[in-house]
Parts: structure tokens; sequence; C-alpha cells
């Protein structure tokens, strides 16, 4: 049955990545085959509103309340270019859909929203008086009803965000089959977080991560850049047993203090602590010989040395064979502290597919954060790709100007052969003999960071050529 | 560190050809009450080095798992009990993993077990 799906006004890509990804999860697909979407005539392919193809509404109505980004799937009871269309063809709409919702002992309640304009009281109860003609038996109740039915009016009102213009008003009413709790990213907002680093994953995009992931109570996610455990508990707050690493010992051992550290950010939300938490480089991971898809979801975002810079274990002098590997005495070992050296960024990425196809179950999901230079007539990005993994999806969000991060989702289709596992060897030995010029290739950071070099138009006056909208398409 | 985690690391010192099981030197080890989780725990067994649970359990002063395990037994209440009790409710808090061939002590401070290797181990 087709569903009008009404998304929030954001994260423009991520919104049907996530939808599949969710009906992935509840429909115990791997998210292979991808749904039926279409498009309400003269709507834009950023459009808030969606037609989409769904077995049944316990489907729905499982992702709808799962997700983040889905304000509403509907039942759609008609829709039309006027209140009388809309009249017209709610009026025609099946008596058998309809009644189960208009009985005398139900309550209701009628929201009405629009696009692009927000619409006074008054407004409001005038929309709604005119589906009287709609036989509601129930009562009227506005905290908690039974059914809830939404009016949207989509016309030009000059607001679109960035949207072009509507080219013909349309209005749909339909029953709300469920809706995103966006309570929880108050609950989880960073800002009243007790322990946070410079790159604590913001609530919205650590769930989004957490669906794209499919996580689910039962599943084990691993994140080997912990830091201070943000993404973990997205993962955690949708039932997952987590588990992190990171290679500073100071953000995952000590904190802040005793009741400000990685175990205190899941206590403040009443979460079950991390399974574990370790201190190792992903470079050297210390996992046992054999031992193999123990991960069902990997989540992470990598350090790529725009906001925080990569480390890994051998020191800077001694990757560049510069000095011999300086031997510890034996009185000094407790307490030494090793040498780390920069990890650039397509060696970190290397190891963590490498990590990833070994670690990970069959169909479990790699999803991470992989960052872009947004240079004028760039090609199509090309993302990192592995013989283990297919790419589910690629959703960019744009950060600055000059550079934007992209959230890809790999599932593991393939088993980790020892063919796939001496090749990574060979690559890891060849990162860490010419590591200087690897290290020289990943030149994110001052791409991101170097003078700007301003555009002028003539007078002399700045201009950016990048247009502000938030989409990609317009 | 609970023993869930034990059973997957090993020592990787360059050089090192069997790193595991790690011993345990334990100086603190506390007990944290956890939510018993059948799913998981059914999904966690096949993974598990069940000869190297049961010697790390000992050590940490818990001596109630079978030496044997079979995946038939997943279906006693009273295993399940016992397997959830030593692979995540037992904490090695303060103590060492050392490894096996070089006797290299890897610190475990406020429950972290700290893995990174010197630079003369890489």
């Amino acid at each position: 049955m087709w569903y009008l799906c009404v998304f929030y006004h954001r994260l423009l890509e991520y919104r049907k990545a996530e939808f599949e990804s969710l009906a992935g999860l509840f429909d115990g697909r791997s998210g292979a085959t991808p749904l039926e979407w279409r498009l309400p005539e003269d709507h834009h392919a950023d459009s808030p509103f969606h037609f989409v193809n769904l077995p049944s509404e316990e489907l729905a109505r499982n992702i709808a309340n799962r997700s983040i980004l889905v304000k509403g799937i509907y039942e759609l009871w008609g829709e039309g270019r006027s209140f009388e269309e809309l009249e017209e063809a709610i009026r025609s709409y099946p008596d058998e859909r309809r009644t189960p919702y208009l009985s005398p002992g139900s309550t209701f309640r009628i929201n009405v929203d629009s696009f692009g304009k927000a619409i006074s009281f008054p407004e409001q109860n005038e929309c709604i008086n005119k589906l009287a003609f709609i036989p509601f038996e129930g009562r009227v109740n506005l905290r908690n009803p039974d059914h809830k039915f939404c009016l949207m009016d989509n016309d030009n009102y000059g607001g679109t965000n960035g949207l072009p213009p509507i080219v013909q008003r349309r209005i749909f009413f339909g029953r709300e089959i469920g809706a995103a709790d966006r309570k929880i990213l108050q609950t989880y907002q960073l800002k009243s977080r007790k322990y946070l680093g410079p790159t604590a994953m913001d609530a919205e995009i650590a769930f989004l991560m957490a669906n794209q992931a499919q996580v689910k109570p039962g599943k084990l996610v691993y994140d080997p850049f912990v830091g201070t455990g943000s993404i973990l508990v997205g993962a955690a707050h949708f039932g997952a047993m987590t588990m992190g690493a990171d290679i500073d010992i100071r953000v995952v051992r000590d904190g802040r203090g005793p009741d400000c550290n990685v175990w205190s950010n899941f206590k403040q939300y009443g979460l079950p602590m991390p399974v574990s938490l370790l201190r190792a480089d992903n470079n050297l991971p210390p996992w046992r010989a054999g031992l193999k898809e123990m991960f069902d979801a990997i989540i992470c975002d990598p350090p790529y040395g725009v906001r925080a810079g990569g480390r890994k274990s051998g020191g800077r002098k001694l990757l560049k064979g510069a000095v011999d590997p300086y031997t510890v005495p034996d009185d000094k070992r407790t307490d030494h502290i090793p040498s780390t050296a920069p990890y650039s960024l397509v060696e970190c990425v290397h190891d963590l597919l490498d990590l990833a196809a070994r670690m990970l179950v069959m169909g479990g999901r790699l999803v991470y954060f992989y960052p872009v230079l947004r240079e004028e007539d760039s090609p199509d990005p090309t993302f990192p790709d592995h013989p283990c993994f297919v790419l589910v999806s690629r959703c960019e969000q744009i950060l600055s100007y000059r550079y934007s991060r992209v959230l890809l989702t790999m599932a593991k289709v393939a088993p980790y052969t020892e063919d796939i596992e001496l090749e990574a060897r060979l690559q890891h030995l060849e990162f860490r003999e010419n590591h200087l010029k690897w290290l020289e290739d990943g030149k994110l950071h001052s791409a991101v960071f170097s003078p700007a070099d301003v555009h002028t138009n003539g007078t002399g006056e700045k201009f950016s050529s990048k247009p502000k909208y938030r989409g990609k398409y317009v | 560190m609970r023993l869930l985690t034990h059973n997957m690391l090993s020592s990787n010192i360059k050089g090192v050809a069997n790193g595991f099981p790690l011993r345990i030197e334990a100086e603190k080890v506390v007990e944290k009450e956890v939510e018993l989780n059948t799913d998981f725990l059914r999904n966690m067994f096949a993974k598990i080095e069940w000869k190297a649970l049961v010697e790390a359990s000992k050590t940490l002063g818990y001596a109630e798992l079978p030496d044997v395990a079979e995946p038939s037994m997943l279906d006693s209440d009273e295993f399940l009990n016992r397997f959830h009790h030593a692979l995540l409710e037992l904490h090695l808090e303060e103590g060492a993993l050392v490894c096996p061939e070089t006797g290299r002590k890897f610190p475990v401070n406020k429950g972290i077990p700290n893995m990174l290797l010197h630079e003369d181990e890489v």
C-alpha cells in the first residue's frame, strides 16, 4: 500500500537512507531491494513530501516511530489542488478504510501543518472547520488521542527553504500511522552531557548512525575511535551492547574525574554500560588470532585530520627511519608512554575496512564518516571500497564552504578470506615502509584551512559561487 | 575489564606467535550486576574460547563454569546464569594482563586494559 511520508526538512540526503535502512531492520532484509518511492505532482526531489510503498501498516509504524527524520507517515485519505478537490477525494475514499477510525467510542485530534509557512490558530481552526463533512463520531482529545489526523497545505508562500517555488498548491489529508520521537534529541543533546570532547558526535547524527547500522537489542556494536563515547550512547539507546577503543588513554580511562567520563555519559541516561572500553591502536589491533565475525555493527567517526588528527603506534622519527627503535629500559617499562606518529586518512580507512571485514558478522554493517573536499567542478568523489562490502548508502552533510563529510553505510556481503587477509597485511607493511609518502597524500587539513582564494565579481565584492541551499540538486 | 574482553585480546607484540590467552594478574576484582540477555549470550557462545574463559574466571575467584561446554547447555537456565556471570559481571578493576610468551605486562587500571605497544614492540 502507498503511504504519504513527510520528512523534516533537514539532512536531506539522510532521510530516505534512514527510512530504507529501518525498513530493512524491521523487515529482516539487509536492505538490498530498495523501496518504491513516488513524488507528489509538481514536487521537487528534495521536497519533504514523498509517497512510499510498504507491505504493511505495522512496518510503516515501526519505521516512523524509530526514525529521527520522519515527521509522519500517513494513510492518505485525500489530496487536491483546492479544498473542494480535497473534499471530493476524501468523500470518495472507501468507507471501510475510514469508519474504523471515526467510531463513537474513540478519541481523535486533527493537526494542521504546512511547508514554508506558520499557520495561525484562527487559520488552523478555519481549516479544521472545512473538514466538518467527515463524519467524526468520536470525541476530540488533544493530549492523547486514539487517532491522529493531519491536514497539510502547501502553497507558494514565498518561503520554501531553498526548494524551487511551488508550482501548484497541494493539500493532503491523512491518518497518522507513526512519527519520529524527536524528544530524545532534547534528552541527549550535547549541551547537557557531562563529558564532552572536541569532536563529540551530535546526538541527532549519532542516532542516525545507529539507524544506518540497523542497531537493535542484543547486538554488539564496536567503535574503534570511541573518544567520549557519543556514538555508542546513540547505539545503546536503541538497545545495543557496546564496545569501544581509543588510542588516547586519558579519554577512555580518566575522563575529567570519577563522575565525568565515558561511563558517566551512559549512567547519565540510564543506559547499560559499555561491555568494554580499552586502549588500543586500530593500526595494530590486539585481537587474538582466529577471532572473527564478533560484531554486528561498527560505527565510528574516524580521525580524518581536520578537527582531530589520528595517531598510531611508532614514533614519528622511527617511522621516518631516522632512528632505531628506542629500547625501553626495564625499570621504566611500567610507566612508559609510547610515542605515536600521525595516522594518514588512507591508512586509517584501510585499517578500518580490514577490521570490519574480519570482525563483522555476515550482513553486518560498517557506518562511518568520510571527508570530501568541495571543489568547483570536482568529479563525483570516489569512496573506499572492499571486496567484502557493498556500499548501501552515502549521505553528504556539508560542513563548510570547503568540505563536507559523507556518512557511508557498507554491508558485509562476502566472507573474509585468507587472500584478503594477506593482501591487507602487505598493504599494512607498505604504509609502514613509506610512512612519509602516504602522509603527504592526505592533505585534507591544509586544503580546508589554507587561505581562501576569494572570488571577486569585478566590483571587488566577495561572493560565494556555491548555493547556500543545503540540498544538492537545486 | 570483563572476561568477554579478555577472551578477545591477545598480545600483539612483534614476533610473538601465540599471545593468547593473556594471563591475568588480579589486584582488585569487582562484581557488577548486569541484566541477563539470553540472545546476546547465545550469540557470543559460539565465538568464545571456552577454555580461556574457564581459566580466567578461576583466576578471578569464580570456579562454577564446567570445563567443557556444548551448545546444548544453552537450554539450561543455570548454565546461562553462570556463563552470564563469568562473561559480563566479573570485572578486573586493577591488575595486569601478561603476555604468555614474553611476560610483558599490559596494565589494567580503572577497568581499562592498556594494549598499546612500546616503540620496540611494534
